[in-house]
């Protein structure tokens, strides 16, 4: 890595660096929108396994991470994708099926995670899930937390207020820090050092780069640090976070990413009617996954047409009157 | 008149919306329920969503609620942090009305969204809690979407995903959540509320065309029927909202 080109890498470089076997990860974005879906796709395309993944509501991303066998573990609040797949359907296949060991949080509980873990704070406090079976039933057994260090000992303890009714709660909830091994976002704008500038709602993005240990940012443009340092008030993540900057059009797609382009619902949907079926699901990572090189492949197999389709108004932000039926 | 019985849950649900409130929504019909609410009987309430987005400006129905069609012209674009925050924190908490749904309801109106059968093995899995667990916990007042079968209707839920009034009166205060719990459960028979002592599920509404008995038919436990009345079905000017106004796609309704 030369000074002159910073942090910049190749994605399939970045990923080879940072992620590893077995390692403990999260992804950015929520849902539909802002998923690192390049990075995603080339963690399939280079059969990466045993991952321990952190999810609050990471639709898109964690459901083909799970698809494509990349997931042994995973701590989620929400596996659900909007109306093409109210529960992400590799996800509730692998559970129903055993695959995959998981445990259950809220998306508060899992954003307040990695805030402290970016903290650098061992727990954090609530006041959400007393008496429900999210505090009662763990996923991961009190044997398994004891032999692995990167397990906290417990899974949510509930603690009587150490200062009376202050607040006026008589109980707290503390929850565990993460801080993953890697985080990978996608972002509207980066400079090559890693300074990022993100549009739209930031999820838990910030907390969720702030807490790992490396960070990959995929970014729709790079762009010169002069730009983004003219308005240091917009940009959310200073590049001393980063270890990573890959620059890559369409990076999000087929989620949106706010300002630039659309979900794309013709995907999606196309994708959960693949997902369904195993027979078709394997078709479908062998055609979109693996038969590309790179993220350009799949974006070639897409077509320019559709890709216009989605493409941002200027005015709203999103693809206004985009048929989503 | 003829009206679809999704129409009818949503005008229940609009009509249970006061001016002013901070209404916390997921997609679909609630979404349509907040929205709605703003041209009936509450043009000064706001919407928010659990990704940050603060009175956003709907101009087309968001799929999700990290769809970018809430991000436009939002009072303020933020994150899962300050969105739960405002609930939690009691000076606008308690102002913010929350809609949700779920696969069981129980009497005390405990929901279930994770699992059915086993949670290491469930018969089907859903998508879990996301950010209901938190708003059922943290805000006073709670609209909850069901449609009325036996199976979702159960003795105990299968997983307590979210609380409603726990195992009876006082129940929620000593176990550590907050005063508050659900309000209306809609379905597609009628509209429950929860009795003040006893905090059990009762039938205040059956829609034209039902009746109780069917209703209790529906449902794996008994609830009160003697204050049930029938409900008055959605008006033209109501009608018309909704179709011309919040879904003229016909993208949920």
């Amino acid at each position: 890595m030369s000074a002159d080109q910073g942090k910049v890498m190749a994605l399939d470089e970045a990923i080879r660096s940072y992620v590893k076997d077995g390692c403990h990860i999260s992804i950015g974005g929520f849902t539909l929108s802002r998923n690192p879906m390049a990075a995603v796709y080339e963690i399939i395309r280079q059969k990466i396994r045993g991952l321990h993944c952190y999810a609050h509501s990471n639709g898109t991303g964690v459901d083909e991470l799970v698809g494509g066998g990349c997931i042994a573990k995973l701590e989620i609040a929400y596996g659900g994708n909007a109306k093409s797949a109210p529960t992400c359907i590799r996800f509730k296949t692998a559970i129903q099926r055993g695959e995959i060991q998981f445990e259950d949080y809220t998306n508060y509980q899992m954003a307040l995670r990695f805030h402290a873990g970016a903290m650098g704070v061992p727990f954090i406090t609530t006041r959400s899930s007393f008496g429900t079976d999210i505090v009662n039933k763990w996923g991961f057994s009190k044997e398994m937390r004891e032999k692995d260090p990167k397990i906290p000992d417990n899974k949510l303890v509930v603690l009587d207020n150490p200062f009376g009714n202050w607040g006026n709660a008589s109980k707290v909830i503390l929850i565990p820090a993460i801080n993953p091994d890697v985080t990978i976002i996608h972002v509207q704008k980066a400079d090559k050092f890693g300074t990022c500038r993100m549009m739209g709602l930031a999820y838990a993005d910030v907390d969720q780069a702030k807490a790992a240990r490396n960070v990959i940012v995929t970014c729709e443009e790079l762009v010169g640090s002069e730009e983004l340092r003219a308005e240091p008030e917009f940009n959310q993540i200073p590049f001393i976070h980063v270890s990573a900057v890959v620059p890559i059009p369409f990076g999000a797609y087929p989620t949106a990413c706010y300002r630039y382009y659309d979900y794309d619902p013709q995907y999606l949907s196309q994708h959960s009617a693949f997902a369904k079926v195993d027979k078709l699901y394997r078709e479908y990572l062998d055609k979109f996954i693996f038969g590309v090189k790179d993220h350009q492949g799949l974006l070639n197999l897409v077509g320019k047409v559709q890709l216009e389709k989605i493409k941002a108004d200027p005015r709203t932000g999103y693809a206004t009157g985009l048929d989503r039926k | 008149m003829n009206y679809t019985l999704r129409e009818m849950m949503t005008i229940m649900a609009a009509r249970e919306i006061s001016d002013g409130d901070i209404v916390f929504c997921g997609t679909g019909i609630s979404l349509v329920a907040a929205m709605a609410a703003k041209y009936i009987t509450a043009p000064n309430s706001i919407i928010f969503f659990e990704t940050g987005a603060i009175d956003s400006q709907l101009e087309e129905i968001p799929m999700s609620v990290a769809d970018p069609r809430v991000m436009y012209s939002a009072a303020s674009n933020g994150g899962l942090l300050e969105a739960f925050a405002t609930m939690q924190n009691r000076i606008t908490g308690d102002r913010v009305i929350g809609i949700l749904g779920a696969a069981q309801i129980d009497k005390y109106g405990n929901l279930n969204s994770t699992a059915i059968g086993d949670y290491f093995r469930p018969v089907t899995r859903f998508s879990g809690s996301g950010g209901a667990c938190d708003v059922a916990s943290f805000v006073p007042r709670c609209l909850i979407f069901m449609q009325h079968e036996k199976r979702k209707f159960p003795k105990k839920v299968d997983y307590l995903t979210s609380p409603g009034y726990l195992d009876g009166p006082g129940a929620r205060e000593k176990a550590g959540l907050m005063p508050g719990g659900p309000t209306a459960v809609i379905t597609n028979l009628g509209l429950m509320r929860f009795d003040q002592e006893t905090k059990e599920m009762y039938l205040a509404h059956y829609y034209p065309g039902t009746t109780p008995q069917k209703i209790l038919d529906n449902m794996e436990f008994e609830v009160d029927i003697s204050r049930a009345t029938e409900a008055r079905p959605p008006t033209l000017n109501e009608l018309n909202i909704l179709r011309e106004k919040v879904d003229p796609q016909k993208l949920i309704l």
